[in-house]
């Protein structure tokens, strides 16, 4: 397993690099499992702590597991978690289970300016008070200027283009063909004012490294990702309008690693059970020049 | 065919082992992603929806299905027909896994391919048979060896539409051998193939009969990219040192990871470029994993025997290894690629490790032509996409290896603006002009006597961190009236504050210092007042001392003697010095003590 150690020391360097470098720092917490390892590695770095706020883009639609387990897990490892919500487009029902937009638009709405928002604190936050127990609204008006991601390279075309850390200007955009050079483990830690820098620590990850790991570190992972007796499963999770599961016997993380081993899922893109890919032309990148993760 | 051969591999195999990166580098247009889509579906992993998703994107731009829009993924790219940056890709033989980065090899996109072959174990270097050798073949050559990458295979692509002749390949291989020489490569083996035909990719094809060598995919499964340290002292940059005091974690970890050699509870270790030093208490992991010793390439921490007031941007030795060097000035072999070029005198932001300083490029000795290696001296400026040699001064003095000795520790980049645009390894250590003080400060250090009490309790008692102001300004002024009204308001809000006099430290201190030349005996009383300074801040507390019309030189010298503490320098008087921070009058101590 030495390649895993290496994976996980290079993973451990940046986000401690993020970590002195810059002020005000925030790890997003997709509750899948690729941000869940990192969230394990945080929890590496820093000896057991994990020095800076968790945010989870919350659309309305995830399927209830996932924001039962985030909650769980908050409450064991006593994270500071925040949920970003772009309640305005709730309101006025700007979401593709309405009908009133597709789905590429229902992922800007609730996603990427969901996102957009909460970092630059103009949309409502909800903080974690581990008194109460429960969602306080967040009065702070902190602006997150960097902020920790779990995307891997080898997920689709886009990601393979991405820095460990990479800026984005004051639009939330992503100017690929822009990017200043990255080596030696020397990062672009400065950052001009209004914009802001994503971090990623995963990028050299498989698919399969995440389930070895998680299965040699015995990470605990929302029960979505295994067969339950129906011969389906999760294999990347998200709002269930947009999100649907595998056909898969796997029960548990060993099965998830033969099965990806020996090739069964060969033939399928880890991101087939997610319909927004497919009517984006481009796979993800036309969603993600506009600051979509 | 080919793809069943795999597949029939034992699991086993094909686990436990680090995937080996190989970055694609070459001129543009010499057939670098056709390779990459060759070894991909040779190797069988090559998803259906990918291929599907290309077909049409091909179809819609009304361009036949090629290999290389598997890499060129992105839109852009494939309307462009040219890589923009260095994607990533994953395949895997009987023996290994690969990552493939594809590098760029349009001149415009020099700073991707150094993104892309930096994170390589090693180079596969595209050539094509009928256009033969480019600048970039060249150019690409020369940077793989400035980033320290020895293991290359050198492909001469294209062989079909040269009619499979071994005397082209021959000619390229001879012409290319010689450069890769005198850049101090040797190339593992020179490749005939044809990415289009597949000819010595997989396998050899019936087209080359007269080539027995090997194939890609064996050259690339024989190269050992086991590195062979011949150098294994112990080197870790200090990337931060945490006191997380949650749940009643008490501990002080010194966390890095190990960049060289290999170290163990107990030994004796000094941080540079500080010269302090204490002994490794324990090795520190979560979950709790017990170790007794940690070796190069592992992210750790650690506790300390003693405390001792370590920041980000040491590097941790051992006492009993060789040193590093701790310089302010260094030879160095540099690359630049920023658009505003490189010039002579400019301050730029060098960063080592995780050591980040002011820096001045002093001389450039040398232009290095990346693709002719002609040498032009008396160059004031370096361009884009560039080489040169180069003499570097930094503002404060930094510790580092050169090259010869350890590669990790000899390499910075340098940052112009917030870019990084430029990257270099450090040959030699160049003497500098203050270097009997940073021996001083570091055999100063060495020997210290520690107290038990560690800073930070200091820091925490006191509820003030020690700090140095320096009042400074033309010779007959109110500057210690000033000082004396600073003290007293520091002191009346709760500060722990000292005021000290140079007349205290002349007639006491320095008292034995008669020298007629008074240039030497202002070095020595700055000496002495700093080594005192230095004293009082270590007991906590917030100095203020006085000197007319300091130099930046001297201010320097008063910053390296008390490096462990923050300085605010003030220039008494109407207009500030150069390096100052601003003019100060009797009037406007209250703005200051908000900065204190």
């Amino acid at each position: 397993m030495k390649y895993l150690n290496d994976l996980e020391n290079k993973s451990i360097y940046i986000l401690r690099e993020a970590y002195a470098n810059i002020k005000n720092l925030a790890m997003l917490w997709s509750i899948g499992k690729d941000s869940t390892v990192l969230l394990w590695l945080t929890r590496k770095a820093f000896f057991g702590h994990v020095p800076f706020p968790l945010i989870h883009i919350d659309t309305a639609y995830k399927i209830p597991e996932m924001i039962k387990y985030r909650d769980k897990l908050t409450k064991k490892w006593k994270l500071n978690m925040i949920y970003g919500i772009n309640e305005k487009a709730l309101a006025v029902k700007k979401t593709f289970k309405s009908g009133n937009v597709n789905r590429i638009e229902c992922c800007e709405n609730l996603k990427t300016k969901a996102l957009e928002d909460t970092l630059n604190a103009s949309g409502s936050r909800y903080k974690f008070n581990h008194q109460t127990g429960k969602y306080h609204l967040d009065k702070s008006k902190e602006v997150f200027t960097g902020i920790i991601l779990g995307i891997r390279s080898d997920e689709e075309g886009s990601r393979s283009k991405e820095r460990y850390f990479s800026v984005r200007d004051k639009n939330n955009q992503w100017r690929v063909g822009e990017q200043a050079p990255e080596f030696w483990d020397q990062y672009n830690t400065d950052l001009p004012p209004k914009e802001h820098v994503r971090i990623h620590p995963l990028l050299d990850w498989t698919e399969l490294n995440i389930w070895e790991y998680i299965e040699r570190e015995k990470i605990p992972m929302v029960s979505l990702y295994y067969n339950k007796g129906q011969g389906l499963r999760y294999r990347s999770l998200g709002c269930y309008p947009c999100t649907f599961p595998i056909k898969s016997k796997a029960k548990n993380n060993k099965e998830i690693i033969k099965e990806l081993k020996l090739g069964k899922l060969k033939n399928i893109a880890e991101r087939s059970g997610r319909a927004q890919d497919k009517d984006d032309n481009g796979g993800l990148e036309s969603l993600r020049r506009r600051g979509y993760m | 065919m080919k793809a069943k051969s795999i597949k029939k591999n034992k699991l086993s195999q094909q686990t436990g082992l680090k995937p080996v990166s190989i970055a694609f580098v070459g001129h543009v247009d010499h057939g670098k992603s056709t390779i990459i889509g060759r070894l991909l579906s040779d190797t069988g992993v090559i998803a259906d929806g990918k291929i599907e998703r290309i077909k049409k994107n091909c179809a819609d731009n009304a361009k036949p299905f090629e290999y290389a829009f598997l890499i060129d993924a992105l839109k852009d790219e494939q309307t462009q027909g040219i890589t923009i940056d260095s994607a990533r890709v994953f395949f895997k033989t009987n023996k290994r896994k690969y990552i493939i980065i594809d590098a760029p090899g349009h001149i415009e996109f020099l700073k991707n391919m150094v993104t892309g072959a930096s994170r390589a174990d090693m180079a596969v270097l595209v050539i094509d048979a009928n256009e033969g050798l480019q600048t970039n073949s060249f150019r690409h050559g020369y940077f793989l060896s400035m980033l320290g990458i020895k293991k290359i295979i050198v492909l001469i692509n294209k062989m079909d539409l040269t009619g499979y002749r071994k005397s082209v390949f021959n000619s390229i291989c001879n012409e290319y051998s010689v450069f890769l020489k005198k850049i101090g490569i040797s190339a593992d083996c020179f490749i005939p193939v044809s990415g289009k035909f597949g000819d010595n990719i997989f396998s050899s094809g019936k087209n080359m009969p007269w080539y027995k060598g090997k194939k890609l995919l064996d050259a690339l499964d024989n190269i050992n990219v086991c590195e062979n340290d011949s150098n294994e002292d112990f080197r870790m940059w200090v990337q931060d040192v945490y006191k997380f005091t949650e749940d009643g974690d008490s501990r002080r970890i010194i966390a890095g990871t190990v960049n060289n050699g290999k170290v163990g509870v107990n030994d004796n270790i000094v941080f540079y470029p500080s010269g302090k030093k204490t002994a490794v208490k324990t090795i520190e992991r979560f979950p709790v994993k017990k170790a007794k010793s940690i070796f190069k390439n592992e992210a750790v921490g650690f506790t300390l025997k003693e405390q001792l007031y370590i920041k980000r941007g040491q590097l941790m030795c051992l006492e009993n290894e060789n040193r590093p060097y701790v310089s302010c000035d260094f030879l160095a072999n540099i690359f630049w690629l920023g658009d505003k070029p490189l010039t002579a005198g400019t301050n730029y932001i060098l960063k080592i490790g995780t050591q980040k300083v002011s820096a001045v490029i002093t001389d450039i000795n040398n232009k290095i032509d990346a693709v002719t290696l002609k040498e032009t001296k008396k160059v004031k400026k370096i361009n884009k996409n560039e080489a040169a040699r180069v003499e570097i001064k930094t503002k404060e003095p930094i510790v580092f290896d050169t090259v010869d000795m350890i590669q990790e520790t000899s390499r910075f980049v340098l940052v112009d603006d917030i870019q990084i645009s430029g990257g270099g390894i450090i040959l030699k250590e160049l003497i500098s002009s203050n270097k009997a003080v940073v021996d001083e400060c570091i055999d100063r250090n060495f020997h210290w006597v520690k107290s038990a009490i560690p800073i930070e309790e200091k820091i925490e008692k006191y509820g003030q961190k020690p700090k140095l102001i320096i009042v400074t300004g033309i010779e007959k002024s109110d500057r210690k009236k000033f000082a004396r009204n600073l003290e007293k308001k520091l002191f009346l809000s709760g500060r722990k504050v000292y005021f000290l006099g140079i007349g205290s430290v002349i007639y006491g201190v320095d008292a034995d210092l008669k020298n007629t030349d008074k240039k030497t005996d202002r070095q020595e009383h700055i000496r002495r007042l700093s080594e005192i300074a230095n004293i009082l801040l270590d007991a906590g507390l917030i100095v203020i001392i006085s000197a007319s019309e300091l130099s930046l030189k001297e201010l320097d010298k008063i910053k390296t003697f008390v490096s462990d503490f923050d300085v605010i320098p003030i220039w008494f008087g109407e207009s500030a010095k150069k390096g100052f921070e601003g003019a100060a009058t009797l009037n406007s101590i209250s703005k200051i003590i908000v900065k204190i």
